[in-house]
């Protein structure tokens, strides 16, 4: 079973739901990134959601570009963003990593060089925001080669027949963008999101995770009521900014915002 | 129809988006459904009477079609060698040819019901051209326009705001076109219920490189007739600036299946290809995907996009148009890059010798016209796209000279 399909498994039978925090790697700098996924996972990350940093991230709200900007300073690579994970593997076995990125950096490394090195690194899935399924096949068979999970969005926009031809591709899980946007917005409507899982869950028995509008403790457990997962970017992302010089204070500011949504969630599912 | 094996270059794209191997979708799940529904209506109207008529009276009546085709004696007689005939996309309502692709799809934008018009531009010409069609149909109008493009193209950005559209200044990234195209993107995604983004070139996702060829197209087929009209046969060769490729494959397109017509496509060099400043993509650079298509791109060894240099903001934009890219690898076109100066150059000379002051997009066509026409005999013809005029340059050709305006 891989490691995503266990982490799920596992949630489940304590009646927990999933948290997974999104940082752009190399943010501010690439040398405190893998003390930050410990962090978090310390604080009650399930999975983590790691960015790979583009100089033209165009799903990606202001947040979002500005952290990419800040690791590029550094020359942040994919092939940098690959050695903290196997950095992070050193001291962490359990713990999935899923890169999230653009298709560019991947179709420069080369799609089985790719696949290859991040197996090789201990990632577990790709999240490549700009390949639908249908531009995705040669890309799909790299990762089914070297077991690597294929996450894929699904939008408020996305109608019932292409839920389907996602949901044939798609594996550890998918992801749903809560809102008509790009990452950092803020306007989530939790019941339209609701009778948009149901109709994904007709479709596929894959764990959904919801992103795209969690900002706090609240959005995120109201978000746990009706998803399998909850995923947090910005508001991450924009302590790491508001603390870019002071590095040091980074992994504790987001081990307290995630150890409330942590709690929040686990009331939630309690109650 | 044409027959199976008959060979043609008129069958690209695929359903898909296709061009060989470059083009395609490739954007975020948030668009998809747009898309599909921009492909469906343009696939529906490039058919329907109603809107083709609706669409030619006013390329007639509101832009002043057909452009000239002009024989450019002096010039050609000065440069000893073949005849070279310019078309005249200058002399467009708006001065370039931009217009000819707005009108289109904002016609298109209004049959399908929306209200709100988006737009990126490089250097201005794109913005006006889409915040004139956007006036003249009562469409709100938001152009986006990268923060160094806006000092660059100061008077095209007040023009933008007397014809009343909202022109959002774009601070991320480098702050240029490729940037102006990103936020635009993000515009559309957010604002997907009553908005219809008009992208200024044939780059973006399926179907937009190939809805703005064939709103294009219109300057090669006139070219095409006016050609033959006045010289009696077709043309020798085709010359046409290429920034993300409108104008040139408007022109290039109907000539594709004419094989014994050489076509020419002219990057910009910037300070010289070997410099590195420069925006020459299909010259100097190599596939990737940025944009929503799978095309050639600057970028460095992480696949990072990197920043372009030229002297003519329209022509700054590390990609180009998917067919390009197609057309390159196949051998059908040639690709080729003329410096700053070289640009210059040619547009004093085509201001002194036939009192036309091109834009300094078009200049690079004609940089290379000028190379080309003295290594031709007198009675071969060389056919430029004249883009569009150069008076929205003449603060940057100024400011070359030590002179302020
Ligand atoms: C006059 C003119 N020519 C050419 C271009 C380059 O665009 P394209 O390559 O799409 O024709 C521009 C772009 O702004 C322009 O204004």
């Amino acid at each position: 079973m891989s490691r995503i399909a266990a982490t799920f498994k596992s949630l489940r039978a304590q009646s927990r739901k999933a948290l997974i925090p999104y940082i752009t790697a190399g943010d501010p700098k690439p040398g405190i990134t893998v003390s930050v996924m410990h962090a978090m996972v310390e604080a009650g990350a399930d999975i983590i959601e790691l960015g790979i940093p583009f100089s033209d991230p165009m799903a990606d709200g202001p947040v979002i570009q500005r952290a990419s900007e800040r690791a590029l300073i550094h020359h942040t690579s994919l092939r940098d963003v690959l050695k903290m994970v196997q950095e992070f593997r050193v001291d962490n076995a359990q713990t999935p990593v899923v890169l999230m990125g653009y298709l560019n950096p991947i179709e420069v490394m080369g799609y089985e060089a790719f696949a290859a090195a991040a197996a090789e690194a201990g990632v577990d899935a790709a999240l490549t925001v700009d390949i639908p399924p249908e531009e995705a096949g040669e890309l799909l068979s790299a990762l089914n080669r070297h077991a690597l999970n294929a996450i894929f969005l699904i939008a408020p926009t996305t109608v019932g027949s292409r839920i389907e031809t996602i949901c044939k591709v798609a594996s550890g899980f998918v992801y749903y963008v809560s809102l008509k946007g790009v990452t950092g917005a803020s306007h989530l409507d939790i019941a339209g999101v609701e009778q948009k899982l149901d109709e994904i869950r007709r479709t596929t028995d894959l764990p959904i995770g919801v992103g795209f509008g969690i900002k706090d403790a609240a959005t995120a457990a109201a978000v746990s009521k009706v998803a399998d997962a909850v995923v947090v970017g910005s508001a991450l992302v924009s302590r790491v900014e508001a603390l870019a010089d002071q590095p040091d204070a980074i992994a504790p500011a987001l081990a307290r915002l995630l150890a409330e949504m942590r709690r929040a969630m686990d009331a939630q599912s309690q109650s | 129809m044409l027959t199976s094996n008959r060979k043609t270059y008129f069958n690209q794209p695929d359903e898909q988006g296709h061009f060989g191997p470059y083009g395609g979708v490739f954007v975020a799940e948030t668009l998809m459904q747009a898309l599909e529904e921009l492909r469906q209506n343009y696939e529906k109207y490039l058919h329907d009477n109603d809107f083709l008529a609706e669409l030619d009276a006013d390329l007639t009546h509101y832009v002043g079609r057909p452009s000239p085709l002009y024989h450019a004696e002096r010039w050609s007689r000065e440069l000893d060698g073949a005849q070279i005939y310019l078309k005249r996309e200058d002399l467009n309502h708006t001065g370039a040819h931009k217009v000819n692709n707005t009108i289109g799809q904002a016609l298109l934008a209004k049959r399908m019901g929306k209200t709100r018009i988006i737009a990126e531009t490089g250097a201005g010409q794109h913005g006006v051209a889409t915040a004139t069609v956007a006036a003249r149909l009562g469409l709100e109008c938001v152009v986006y326009m990268g923060a160094v493009d806006i000092v660059r193209q100061e008077a095209n950005v007040y023009r933008m705001r007397l014809l009343g559209a909202e022109v959002r200044a774009v601070e991320s990234g480098s702050k240029t076109l490729k940037d102006a195209l990103n936020e635009a993107m993000r515009d559309w995604v957010t604002n997907i219920d009553d908005t219809f983004y008009i992208i200024g070139t044939v780059a973006g996702p399926h179907p937009y490189p190939a809805m703005v060829r064939d709103f294009q197209a219109i300057i090669g087929r006139e070219a095409r007739q006016q050609v033959q009209q006045q010289a009696g046969r077709l043309p020798d060769a085709l010359v046409a600036c290429v920034g993300g490729g409108s104008n040139a494959i408007g022109l290039f397109y109907p000539f594709l299946d004419d094989e014994a017509v050489a076509i020419y496509g002219v990057e910009a060099a910037g300070d010289g290809l070997e410099t590195g400043n420069h925006a020459a993509p299909l010259c100097a650079g190599r596939p990737g995907v940025l944009h929503g298509n799978r095309t050639y791109l600057m970028e460095d060894d992480d696949g990072q996009i990197i920043e372009t240099h030229s002297i003519s903001a329209g022509l700054d934009y590390p990609g180009v148009g998917p067919e390009h890219a197609w057309l390159k690898d196949c051998g059908r076109a040639q690709y080729v890059a003329v410096t700053d100066n070289e640009a210059l150059a040619a547009f004093h000379a085509l201001t002194r010798i036939e009192g036309i002051i091109p834009a300094l997009e078009s200049s690079h066509a004609l940089a290379y016209a000028a190379k080309l026409a003295p290594t031709l005999e007198r009675e071969q013809i060389i056919l430029v796209n004249l883009s569009g005029r150069g008076d929205k340059d003449i603060h940057t050709v100024a400011a070359l000279e030590g002179i302020e305006i």
